[in-house]
């Protein structure tokens, strides 16, 4: 909401200085958004006629304009505009001005090779109106302005609020006069606008269908006859432009000053175009008019519209039409005022994309009482700048506005503000916003104002209180250092611990949108369900990220497309697979490309692998308190690892959930992603899938005991078939004897030379050690005898001997 | 008897001089050899008389002991002058690199998450997460955003359905629902997360973190609410003093509603926050709508609280000096390196947030 202290101060008799306006503003939560001083750059945009167009000699859109900017001065403009031609009167930047839009200066400049001095001006980069379709055209009026500066001397800065939903009455400079005066900043002034008294019918049939759903409450019109519309005198131009708008013909620039002083829409139609009577009712399915934005609509069933006998003339309380507008040689007019039901309004402009002032203001909720005030100031208005008869005014209604009424605990707000104020000052705060105040033993009945639709309990009250008395009035009270419940919880601890954990191996966190690129996400969805946003910001960020890996691999992308070779990073977050609240995991993610130890004087470089990222993955989850012995790998893991170099890791081999996969992303997706580096691998852990630790630091730490008795090493080499796993190897081994089997570590791996095909050796080297003993010759050689027993029975190896 | 001193001073002699291991094995020998010096010395005790032999026996020992002694140290003394020359032959150049060491960094949203917890734990709030995707009702309706609620208009959401029943959460605040569905009061709770809104350019991304805070009990007021927020600023930005203004606004899920203004000044370019005569909104708050309260069965005659929401995002920014949002998720190596934090570095209570 754009304000002038001027304007403001029609309705505020104050000795006050604009900064306490706008320090008081804020107080009272009208928040002041900008203060933007027009009257500083006003000089430089002046009223100019264009009076020859060329065609750029570069460029198909561009044109050359010979601008007429007064005092027999021409200047050659370079513009896009469609709507440039010849006689077109519009507003002119000269050099050095500061666009109001954009903020940027103005300079002389060649375009396509043709120097453009200065600027023809849309009404959207003037902060006009929201039109950037082409630029600013003024009515012939403003020829003999030709020369002169478009805006007028207001020394007066515009003050651009930020007025939240729930105070539509502070849509008006009169409801924020009325806030600022009840907070003691001045006094309103009474301003009771006379009725009018008129012996002149009401000749054109106003009418609401009773049906259900109906949008509109209450209709009041009057007619005003003979008026010859014009451009607006200079008092109401001034005040349009001092706070950014538009003056367009005075029957147009009353009801929209009509609109920002009081906050009460109308809508001038020409009479005179209207078939017979008014009709307010619901629209049918397809209905379709043209309003005033030049656009046609196709209406649904159930819209509030303004019809005649012909059809649809306007949408109610949200734009009217194109075929019953007012021009200037519009003779008669009906002027509405009138009360829609903000739902209905909000439900309308959101299906036809819509947004106007009235609707602005409507869908917030209007004064149901300013009918007739309205009507009042503005036919009086009328009359007085374009003449005209004024009829009486008809009022249709099919509800009556009944004063809403609370009760009023007024110790309530100590009790929810924590400071104390006196009744009297609370009496008479409340009478400043308009309440009306009675005073019982205990209570306040309220009535409250028409105007404020936001307020209907007692701790809305409590709000107009504590806002108007002042919200620094609240007290400080220390909070007390006292924990009644653990912070986190195990699952919230872990997740915490993981995060540092996985960062300590050399893992930068990158934290990307829960979004992604279908393309992206199709490369890691496996067997997941595609999630679509409806509305996405972009075609690339279209759905919800069924694998972390989608946004990481983007990312590494980029970050080789800079030049950087070697990288770890790591995500710890959703990753989803329905579109239901819940439907998500908590994964750890992470991606590693490139080599180790690259261009080192030291040690021999390699490209990182898929035993890189399991030794990350199997010391995570140790370190997070798993035991892995317990571990069960195996390698089924989802389509976008490779096949063969990948694996699924378990805690335990009941095998219920997969607690994490690990392996070299599958290079089918590093083709088609264009990804060039060595060697990409990757791991997620799941975290739900995780179970949570049952033991405390605390319970972890056994009793200590260890063994002094003489240990021994025996290397063992088997041959296995190929696909035999280390794992089952070192299981069968362990399970030979789990008291005196201490370590067992696999030191070899050959393929090869005499070794059969399909074959391969693996050694391994086991230590053995007794806790109540020392082992003889004898003891070892039978344990030796089991272990190979035992592997070549479960496994089908033989010794090597 | 002076047989013994003669070979003694002798040897004794010897040994003092310069001689490399062979010759030192040369004098061991002739001392202790199978016919050496001593050895034959040792074989004569037999023959010496009675009266004499103990005396002699006694003196050998004594002689065969001291030359012994004086061999092994001049062993020692040559094997260190032969250790330290071959350790002059291998120095190294020290100012070669080391072996590389790789550690990661932890976000400066996540850093910043952690610092929160840490400050709020202390004054007994306990974290509660809430889904990304959210209904309806818990982002809206149930926080007193009914439908066709104009202030829906203040959050661009995304929707997952035609029919907009799901979508990504737009603010933190259905935590507060969720949390009050489950439990009975008290609550003394903080939520950090994702949010989202359909909204990108410079200032804004259409991913970023808020965190939810909201104490319901008996007889917590704004008092209490300004209380707690003063203590969280002047903790978070590890500062004595700092500037804060308390501004009415709406929410409609709170009521009264404010918003936070914190003082700050620019010093050389950079923003500092507890001083000066600038204002920088850092929050929304209120007390909880008794709407709100009904809505997830808490008697508001009872029970009333304060809640407020805190852009994570923008604190990490305030605090750490970064100038662009969109750079948090932008996931740039050199970036995400700069800003970091050492996993390491964990804030806690007892040493601080940071070192």
């Amino acid at each position: 909401m754009k304000i002038t202290f001027d304007w403001l101060k029609d309705h505020l008799k104050t000795n006050l200085k604009e900064k306490n306006l706008l320090e008081q503003l804020t107080n009272i939560g009208l928040e002041v958004e900008s203060v933007e001083s027009l009257s500083a750059d006003n000089e430089l945009f002046k009223v100019a006629e264009i009076i020859k167009t060329e065609k750029h000699p570069n460029a198909d859109r561009l044109k050359v304009c010979d601008v007429n900017i007064g005092k027999n001065e021409i200047k050659k403009v370079v513009c896009g505009a469609a709507n440039a031609k010849e006689g077109l009167l519009t507003i002119y930047a000269l050099p050095g001005a500061i666009i109001p839009k954009t903020k940027t200066k103005l300079v002389v400049a060649k375009i396509r090779g043709v120097t453009s001095y200065g600027m023809l001006c849309s009404e959207s980069e003037l902060n006009l109106s929201n039109e950037s379709d082409g630029i600013t055209e003024l009515t012939k009026d403003f020829k003999k302005n030709i020369g002169k500066s478009y805006f007028s001397k207001s020394k007066s800065n515009l003050i651009d609020l930020s007025i939240t939903p729930n105070r539509p009455d502070c849509l008006g400079i009169r409801g924020i006069a009325r806030d600022l005066a009840a907070s003691g900043f001045g006094k309103l002034i009474d301003l009771k606008e006379k009725k009018i008294h008129s012996k002149n019918k009401h000749t054109l049939k106003v009418k609401i269908n009773k049906e259900k759903g109906q949008g509109c409450t209450a209709f009041g019109s009057c007619l005003i006859k003979d008026v010859k519309n014009s451009e607006s005198p200079k008092w109401l131009k001034d005040k349009l432009i001092s706070i950014g708008q538009k003056p367009i013909s005075a029957i147009v620039d009353i009801t929209n000053y009509v609109m920002l002083d009081i906050n009460r829409p109308l809508h001038a139609y020409d009479a005179d175009k209207i078939e017979k009577g008014i009709i307010v009712r619901n629209s049918q399915s397809g209905e379709e008019f043209t309003a005033l934005d030049n656009k046609n609509y196709k209406l649904e069933s159930g819209m509030c519209v303004i019809t005649d006998n012909k059809g649809v003339l306007g949408l109610g309380g949200i734009i009217g039409g194109t075929r019953s507008g007012t021009e200037f040689n519009t003779k008669n007019i009906l002027l509405e005022s009138a009360y829609f039901e903000p739902g209905s309004i909000r439900n309308t402009a959101k299906k036809l994309n819509l947004d106007t002032d009235a609707k602005f203001r409507f869908e917030r909720g209007i004064d149901p009482l300013s009918i007739e005030e309205g009507l009042n100031k503005a036919a009086k208005l009328i009359k007085e700048i374009c003449g005209g008869e004024i009829s009486k005014i008809d009022i249709q209604k099919t509800e009556t506005y009944k004063t809403k009424k609370i009760t009023f605990d007024p110790n309530i707000f100590e009790k929810i503000s924590g400071f104390k104020i006196s009744f009297k000052e609370m009496i008479k705060i409340l009478e400043g916003l308009g309440f009306e105040v009675k005073k019982d033993k205990k209570s306040f009945k309220l009535a409250i104002p028409a105007w404020r639709p936001d307020i209907s309990q007692e701790v809305d009250i409590v709000e107009e209180l504590l806002r108007i008395s002042g919200y620094e009035k609240i007290k400080y009270i220390e909070p007390i250092k006292q924990r009644k419940k653990s912070t986190l919880n195990k699952f919230q601890k872990l997740f915490h611990f993981l995060q540092r954990s996985v960062a300590s191996k050399g893992y930068l966190e990158a934290i990307t949108w829960s979004f992604t690129d279908k393309r992206y996400n199709d490369y890691f969805r496996d067997t997941k369900k595609e999630i679509k946003i409806i509305n996405p910001i972009s075609s690339e960020l279209g759905v919800l990220r069924n694998s972390i890996f989608s946004n990481l691999i983007m990312h590494i992308n980029k970050n080789l497309d800079r030049g950087f070779k070697d990288l770890s990073v790591f995500e710890i977050g959703p990753s989803f697979y329905g579109s239901n609240p819940g439907e998500q995991n908590t994964v750890v993610c992470g991606l590693t490309v490139g080599k180790k130890s690259r261009l080192s004087w030291i040690e021999k470089d390699r490209n990182v692998d898929v035993f890189d990222v399991k030794r990350d993955v199997v010391q995570t989850l140790v370190e997070a308190g798993y035991d892995s012995q317990n571990f069960f790998i195996d390698n089924e893991t989802p389509s976008y690892y490779h096949p063969g170099k990948s694996g699924r890791l378990f805690l335990d081999n009941v095998k219920n959930q997969i607690a994490a996969y690990f392996g070299e992303i599958h290079p089918n997706i590093l083709k088609q992603i264009d990804m060039k580096t060595e060697s990409v691998v990757g791991f997620e852990i799941f975290m739900e899938n995780l179970k949570l630790p049952e033991k405390t630091l605390k319970d972890l730490k056994e009793k200590f005991s260890f063994s002094d008795y003489q240990k021994s090493e025996r290397d063992f080499a088997f041959i296995v078939n190929k696909d035999v796993r280390a794992q089952d190897l070192i299981e069968t081994i362990s399970s030979v004897d789990e008291s005196l089997i201490k370590d067992i570590r696999v030191f070899d791996v050959y393929e090869g030379e005499n070794i059969p095909e399909n074959q391969k050796s693996i050694a391994i080297s086991v230590t053995i050690q007794s806790s109540e003993r020392t082992l003889n010759e004898n003891d070892l050689e039978k344990i030796n005898d089991l272990i190979i027993k035992s592997v070549e029975n479960k496994t089908g190896a033989k010794i090597r001997s | 008897m002076s047989d013994l001193k003669k070979i003694k001073d002798e040897f004794l002699l010897k040994l003092k001089g310069k001689l490399d291991i062979s010759e030192i094995n040369k004098i061991k020998s002739d001392l202790f050899g199978k016919s050496g010096l001593i050895s034959t010395q040792f074989k004569k005790i037999g023959t010496i008389a009675d009266s004499e032999r103990k005396k002699f026996a006694s003196d050998l020992n004594i002689i065969k002991n001291e030359l012994q002694d004086s061999i092994s140290s001049k062993i020692n003394e040559v094997e260190n002058v032969e250790i330290n020359k071959k350790l002059e032959k291998e120095k190294i150049d020290i100012t070669l690199p080391e072996r590389s060491f790789v550690r990661g960094k932890i976000h400066p949203v996540s850093q910043t998450i952690d610092e929160i917890s840490s400050i709020f734990s202390e004054i007994g709030f306990s974290v509660e997460e809430g889904p990304d995707v959210e209904n309806e009702y818990n982002n809206f309706t149930a926080l007193n955003t009914p439908e066709n609620h104009p202030a829906r208009d203040m959050h661009d959401t995304f929707y997952l359905d035609e029919k907009k029943h799901k979508l990504l959460r737009t603010h933190t605040s259905p935590v507060q629902i969720r949390t009050m569905l489950k439990d009975k009061p008290p609550f003394k709770i903080i939520a950090p997360g994702r949010t989202y809104r359909s909204d990108s350019d410079q200032t804004h991304s259409p991913m970023f973190h808020q965190v939810e805070g909201l104490h319901i009990d008996k007889n917590i007021n704004m008092g209490h609410l300004k209380g707690c927020l003063n203590y969280f600023i002047k903790e978070f930005f590890e500062v004595d003093k700092i500037q804060m203004r308390f501004r009415p606004s709406h929410f409609p899920f709170t009521e009264p509603s404010a918003e936070v203004d914190i003082g700050y000044e620019m010093k050389g370019g950079k923003i500092v926050i507890g001083e000066g005569n600038r204002w920088l909104e850092i929050l929304g708050c209120g007390m909880v709508h008794p709407n709100v309260l009904k809505n997830v069965k808490v008697d508001p005659a009872k029970f009333q609280g304060y809640a407020f929401g805190i852009g994570i995002d923008r604190l990490a920014m305030l605090k750490y000096g970064i100038n662009d949002l969109r750079a948090f998720f932008d996931c740039d190596y050199r970036w995400l390196n700069h800003f970091g934090f050492d996993p390491l570095d964990v804030p806690t209570n007892y040493r601080g947030l940071s070192r």
